[in-house]
């Protein structure tokens, strides 16, 4: 029994994502590869040779790597799965953009999106926005799976795996990057975060949004989320979004800021350990999953917050 | 260019979903069903292109139950052409979707397959990444932005990092991701005249297709539920409590 997982990178620096998805990998069961594909991402295959339980990394160095866009992928792993009996991918855009597109060439169904797994058929995932969990018995020879990194612990480092060098095929390929629009921010990532504070459409513009949300953020070093009507009316961008179309998160503590609360928004927070929720309507349904609610106006109550942490 | 649009019958985002007290699924009787918000997205976007004179025609395949007719009917109100209902009663999994439409596309020829990026029921999100695969078709999944050109089609797709721009080389698969437009309500008038306009029927058989399930079901259940919390009177309370709680 052997698992390929596809590691999450930069082609700096190898994302915390991976370590969780090897955590159920190895849960899986068998000999342990990861996969680095990138372009000049020897550090990041270094790193991963370090992740305990690996059996080896795989490097495949390219051009057409440097994305890691799901043609190339595909057209890279789906020979190699003659090898494995398993592909595990982070639930990332990453993930979900690529693992698809391989287990339809392997003619199998993907788990999508794990958050268990018992043996090496059953698999539990969220479904309906995680207002229901299923457990699923896949009868396909080979399993493709993708991983909810919340719902595993990052494999802690200890290892020294060796590092293969594999060629990879080097298209061309029918799609092609063409640019990118890359925050960079010197706070955590959202889904690796301790403290997420999140705002919603109550802050009513980008500015109020950045002085009230933020301040409180930089005080708890805290990652900034924001609900999907924040994020559509242009106060904070995209990748902020926490949700069941956006990221999923799970800190020690989550502060949502004028946040009605809707199902979309709680499939993407509802596993925080500690949640705060500060509205003024008391009948917000934020307030049902809230361990310490504030009824409060949010321009008078965050600043006193901020001030008091 | 000819699009298709493929779109799903689900339980409306506004119903609170129960899980049923044996653990086979969840109670879908009696609950509204809608269009699949995405694919609600895909139509619009498909009717902009013909608006913008970059398309056509707009066929678009439901599979599902007779009633996912009335879906159909919702997409050509919205705009779109022609439809196709693939009826069966089955739940068909994402890969046996993807295996019809790859059989479709091969009849209708489109240049572009624009599916929704997740269906809200499944949450699956494999469907336009599966179908791209089995055509060998480049992708633009999770996009927010379509630009079409003369052959080839610039996407701007919303990653984990932010945004990300690709260019993809004749026909190819899009999938929508919430941003990407803002969908119009069908006018009475249109929603009459979509009445006129043709859905072709057609069974899973038609199209040989392999579309036998490959997971089975061995429980559905609540998720666990949060114990309720408590209100605090102010500020200095709510900071008294986390401190105490240790999360600041
Ligand atoms: C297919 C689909 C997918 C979706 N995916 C997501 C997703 O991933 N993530 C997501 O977040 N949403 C998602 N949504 C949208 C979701 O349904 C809600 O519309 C959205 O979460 C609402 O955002 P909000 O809470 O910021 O805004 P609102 O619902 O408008 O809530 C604003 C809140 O602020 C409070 N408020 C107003 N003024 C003040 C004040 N001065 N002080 C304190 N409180 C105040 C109000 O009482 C209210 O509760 C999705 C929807 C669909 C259809
Ligand atoms: N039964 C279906 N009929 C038509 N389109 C579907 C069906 N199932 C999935 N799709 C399409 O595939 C997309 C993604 O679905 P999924 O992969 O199940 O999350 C949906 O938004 C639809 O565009």
């Amino acid at each position: 029994m052997a698992v390929l997982v596809i590691a999450e990178h930069d082609n700096a620096t190898l994302s915390d994502a991976t370590a969780k998805t090897l955590t159920a990998a190895l849960a899986f069961g068998g000999d342990v590869d990861i996969l680095v594909a990138g372009q000049g991402a020897d550090d990041v295959a270094a790193q991963a040779a370090t992740l305990s339980g690996v059996r080896k990394v795989l490097h495949a160095d390219g051009a057409a790597y440097d994305k890691q866009l799901a043609e190339a992928m595909e057209a890279l792993i789906v020979p190699m799965m003659d090898q494995y009996d398993a592909l595990f991918a982070a639930a990332s855009t990453m993930g979900k953009n690529v693992a698809p597109r391989i287990a339809a060439r392997l003619d199998v169904m993907q788990l999508s999106d794990i958050i268990g797994l018992e043996g090496q058929d059953t698999f539990v995932r969220p479904i309906y926005a995680g207002n229901a969990i299923v457990t699923v018995k896949s009868s396909d020879a080979k399993k493709v799976v993708t991983v909810r990194g919340t719902a595993f612990e990052a494999t802690a480092a200890g290892g020294n795996a060796a590092v293969e060098t594999i060629s990879a095929p080097e298209g061309p390929f029918k799609a092609a990057f063409v640019s990118e629009d890359v925050v960079e921010s010197d706070r955590p990532e959202l889904t690796a975060a301790k403290t997420v504070v999140s705002g919603g459409r109550a802050l009513g513009s980008e500015a109020e949004f950045q002085r009230i949300v933020v301040p409180l953020a930089d005080k708890l070093g805290a990652a900034i989320g924001a609900s999907r009507a924040a994020v559509d009316a242009g106060y904070a961008p995209n990748d902020y979004q926490v949700g069941q179309t956006g990221k999923i998160v799970a800190p020690e503590l989550y502060i949502a800021i004028g946040i009605s609360g809707a199902i979309q928004h709680l499939a993407g927070m509802k596993d925080s350990k500690i949640i705060v929720a500060i509205n003024k309507d008391e009948e917000a349904p934020i307030f049902q999953v809230a361990d310490y609610g504030l009824v409060a106006d949010l321009f008078n109550a965050v600043p006193e917050l901020t001030d008091a942490l | 260019m000819k699009v298709l649009v493929p779109v799903k019958r689900v339980i409306d985002y506004n119903v609170k979903v129960r899980v049923k007290s044996d653990q086979s699924g969840v109670d879908l009787a009696n609950v509204k069903m809608s269009m699949n918000p995405f694919d609600e997205i895909s139509v619009e976007e498909a009717v902009r292109m013909k608006e913008a004179s970059s398309v056509e025609e707009i066929v678009v395949v439901s599979i599902g139950p007779q009633q996912a007719q009335e879906t159909i009917r919702t997409a050509l109100a919205m705009g779109a052409d022609r439809g196709i209902l693939v009826k069966t009663d089955d739940a068909v999994e994402p890969l046996g979707v993807a295996k019809i439409l790859a059989k479709i596309v091969e009849e209708e020829a489109p240049g572009l397959v624009i599916l929704g990026k997740q269906a809200i029921d499944d949450d699956c999100n494999q469907t336009g990444q599966m179908l791209a695969a089995l055509l060998g078709w480049p992708q633009g999944t999770f996009a927010s932005e379509v630009k079409a050109g003369d052959g080839a089609l610039q996407v701007t797709r919303e990653v984990d990092g932010g945004l990300q721009t690709l260019a993809l080389d004749g026909p190819a698969i899009v999938t929508t991701d919430l941003r990407l437009n803002e969908p119009r309500y069908a006018s009475l008038p249109n929603i009459m005249k979509a009445k006129k306009k043709p859905i072709d029927m057609k069974s899973p058989e038609d199209y040989g297709a392999d579309i036998a399930p490959r997971l089975t079901v061995v429980k559905v259940t609540e998720p666990p539920v949060r114990e309720a919390g408590e209100k605090v009177e102010d500020v200095t309370t709510l900071v008294e409590k986390l401190k105490t709680a240790g999360a600041v």
